[in-house]
């Protein structure tokens, strides 16, 4: 069997290329992509510890991430498609209309 | 005894309900609906009142008192105020003139006010005028009194500018109402005074404990005394605060006659009266109201004389008349004063709207110097205004005679001879004042101007009747008071108001004010006084201005000096303006100009320039970028995540 530690290695790994990724990319559709790594980062860490702990419950959050992912793809990239309609663009660093 | 009569309290909620309806409906009442609901309260009210004093009449004569609480106020601890009323002799003879002229005087207005464009909002006014008034006259504690005596204080400020487009009308009502604030404060100062005392001012509570609570002329009661008296003479136009009432005719002249004629400014010598038991215990207090009563009557008297502006001679008369009221309350006669008071409210009101009548038919001319020779084309002002004329120079049988007679009486059986002396050359000069009013206006020749002369006419039934009736008044009103007879109907029915004051003061002192008895020969050799000296004030008038008018002029040029100290009224608003007015006016404008401009001011804007310069540092965060947030927001986490890892465990 794989040591847990290996699976937590990959999780956050996953997850340091997620964050780096929405940090780093223009393209909005690319940050969503990077949003997504870091949820399935997280899911994988839930996983691992679920199963070196002989746990059901760990398994069961990831169901309940994916669909909050689910809805989360769902209506970002409905706000993306509108924000490419509008500004034909969909780089966030062109878009500062909040700017303060 | 004390019968709960339901209605008591209806007598001033009826005008306050013509206030309302006035308000609810506003302008669909029409002006016809306006002068019916205006008029037609304040009959009712007077129809009520004569119910209620019948009934009171008809009470056992020591007994005669009817109380009736219509709601508890308020209540701290023991302390409570009801919000009660009183009807006894006193407040009976008041609450019937009140009513009884102000109806009059609301009828007249009809005609008189009928070309105004505010003409709802008038009597609006006089309604709501009628209501404090009432309260206050009815009131059976200090508190409520209060009420009233504020809400006339406001009301006469309302109507005074009633017509606030002109600058002197605005000035004039803020004059009337700070200058009666001035005096308000002593009343309240005087209140306080006589709770702390007493621990009420529930009026019969706090009348029965005085004797025992105060000690004769103790600190405490004169203080009191003399503070509720600053407060009459605030509101009674008396010296020193007696500079609002002659510019208080800026208002529309039904005013001038209902309140700074018959009925609010009376309210400081009913308030006197009222208070008599008081006043009986703290003779320094009685000694100051005769004397400032009877300094009024002869300095008001002699302003009197100069002045051309018709209703300032009516208003300075007034201020002494009300000078009389006080003088009689001073030296112990207070249904003297009470007495004057009703029949000056009669011949006063009459004379001025008279006076009004004169106004409307030349178009609004007030100086006497452009009237003369009126007596036949205005018939009936001219009838009327005479017989108010000669009742208010104390010409027996009118009304003016046998009252003032009564307080010159008063004083000279009471051994003040010096104030009797300054009455009796005070009814010298109303005599010759005010037949140089009447002589100035209605004979001669005419000295109108070609635009008054065109338009010339008598007035409308709705203000000559209720001349009239005042005029039928004047005459008849003196005679519930002759003189000579022991124990006249007039004093017999205030006297279980005084006399139980008079009791208790002399029960607590031993010697009160017992009143040196006058044989019935003075008696009648004072009437000759009094009635030589106003035919002789006559007689001089006559003189000056009718059969030589060069004689006026002589004399104006052979008494120079006095002459312009009266026309310019002593200069004593100059006085105040110099001395009190203009120090207070610098004193705040500095106060405005360094603590509200600089302080107040100062913090206000001070939060919001500090506002100002963090949100301009703040906001430089808010750079609108996704990205940007992002990195805070992954920045914030790293650092919350090595803080747990470092420090909790």
């Amino acid at each position: 069997m794989i040591p847990v530690g290996w699976s937590l290695a990959l999780s956050a790994a996953l997850f340091t290329i997620g964050v780096v990724g929405v940090l780093v990319r223009r393209n909005a559709i690319v940050i969503f992509m990077s949003v997504e790594l870091m949820l399935n980062a997280g899911n994988l860490a839930f996983v691992a510890f679920a199963r070196s702990m002989g746990s059901i419950d760990g398994q069961v959050f990831v169901f309940f991430v994916m669909t909050v992912a689910a809805a989360e793809v769902a209506i970002g990239l409905a706000l993306i498609v509108n924000l490419f309609r509008l500004r034909e663009s969909v780089f966030v660093d062109e878009i500062n209309l909040l700017k303060g | 005894m004390t019968v709960n009569l339901p209605y008591l309290v209806l007598i001033p909620a009826l005008p306050l309900a013509g206030v309302l309806v006035s308000l609810l409906l506003g302008d669909r009442l029409g002006k016809r609906g306006t002068a019916f609901v205006g008029c037609g309260v304040v009959l009712a009210a007077f129809a009520l009142a004569l119910r209620a004093v019948v009934h009171l009449a008809g009470m056992p004569e020591g007994a005669r008192a009817i109380q009736e609480v219509a709601w508890r106020w308020m209540q701290v601890g023991d302390f409570t105020i009801d919000v009660g009323f009183l009807l006894d002799p006193l407040s009976a003879v008041m609450v019937l003139v009140v009513t009884g002229v102000g109806f009059l005087i609301h009828v007249y207005s009809v005609g008189y006010m009928a070309h105004d464009r505010s003409f709802r909002r008038f009597f609006l006014y006089l309604n709501l005028f009628m209501f404090s008034m009432l309260t206050l006259v009815l009131a059976e504690n200090f508190v409520v009194m209060f009420v009233g005596w504020e809400g006339v204080g406001l009301c006469s400020y309302l109507l005074i500018g009633f017509w606030y487009e002109r600058p002197s009308a605005a000035q004039a009502g803020m004059k009337a109402f700070i200058v009666n604030r001035i005096g308000d404060f002593g009343f309240l100062l005087g209140m306080f005074t006589l709770f702390v005392g007493a621990k009420t001012l529930q009026y019969t509570t706090l009348f029965g404990a005085a004797p025992h609570v105060f000690a004769i002329g103790s600190t405490a009661i004169v203080a009191a005394t003399l503070l509720l008296f600053l407060g009459a003479t605030g509101k009674s136009a008396q010296i020193p605060l007696y500079t609002w009432l002659p510019d208080a005719m800026e208002g529309p002249t039904p005013v001038s006659a209902l309140i700074h004629a018959a009925t609010m400014v009376t309210a400081g010598v009913y308030m006197v009266a009222r208070c008599h038991v008081l006043f009986e215990l703290a003779p320094v207090s009685m000694e100051v109201v005769a004397v400032i009563g009877a300094l009024t009557a002869l300095f008001a008297a002699t302003i009197g004389l100069a002045q051309n502006d018709i209703k300032r001679v009516l208003a300075y008369s007034t201020v002494s008349q009300l000078g009389y009221m006080f003088m009689a309350c001073g030296v112990g006669a207070f249904s003297a004063g009470i007495f004057h008071l009703m029949t000056h409210a009669f011949f006063k009101a009459l004379l001025f709207l008279g006076a009004g009548s004169v106004i409307h038919a030349l178009s609004d001319e007030q100086d006497l110097r452009r009237m003369g020779g009126l007596a036949n084309r205005l018939p009936w002002t001219h009838r009327t205004m005479l017989v108010g004329t000669i009742a208010i120079a104390g010409i027996p049988p009118l009304a003016g005679f046998f009252s003032k007679d009564e307080i010159l009486h008063g004083a000279f059986a009471s051994g003040h001879y010096g104030i009797w002396l300054a009455g009796l050359v005070g009814a010298v000069l109303t005599a010759f004042y005010m037949f140089r009013l009447y002589i100035l206006a209605f004979r001669g020749k005419s000295r109108l101007t070609h635009e008054a002369e065109h338009h010339l006419h008598e007035s409308p039934p709705t203000m000559i009747v209720p001349l009239v009736v005042l005029a039928i008044l004047s005459i008849v009103g003196g005679w519930v008071g002759p003189p000579l007879v022991a124990n006249n109907p007039f004093h017999h029915w205030l006297a279980p108001v005084f006399e139980s004051g008079a009791h208790a003061a002399s029960a607590g002192a031993g010697a009160g004010a017992a009143a040196h008895e006058v044989g019935g020969t003075t008696e009648i050799l004072l009437i000759l006084a009094s009635v030589a000296g106003a035919l002789l004030g006559i007689f001089f008038a006559f003189r000056a201005y009718l059969q030589q008018p060069q004689l006026a002029t002589r004399l104006q040029q052979r008494f120079a000096g006095p002459y312009r100290a009266f026309l310019n009224k002593y200069w004593v608003d100059e006085l105040y303006d110099s001395t009190v007015v203009r120090p207070v006016r610098r004193l705040s404008e500095a106060l405005w100009r360094f603590w509200d401009e600089k302080v107040v001011d100062g913090i206000v804007n001070g939060v919001g320039y500090t506002l100002e310069g963090v949100s301009a540092v703040l906001r430089l965060f808010q750079t609108g970028f996704v990205g940007t947030y992002a990195l805070f927001f992954t920045v914030g986490v790293l650092a919350l995540f090595l803080y747990f890892v470092r420090h909790v465990r």
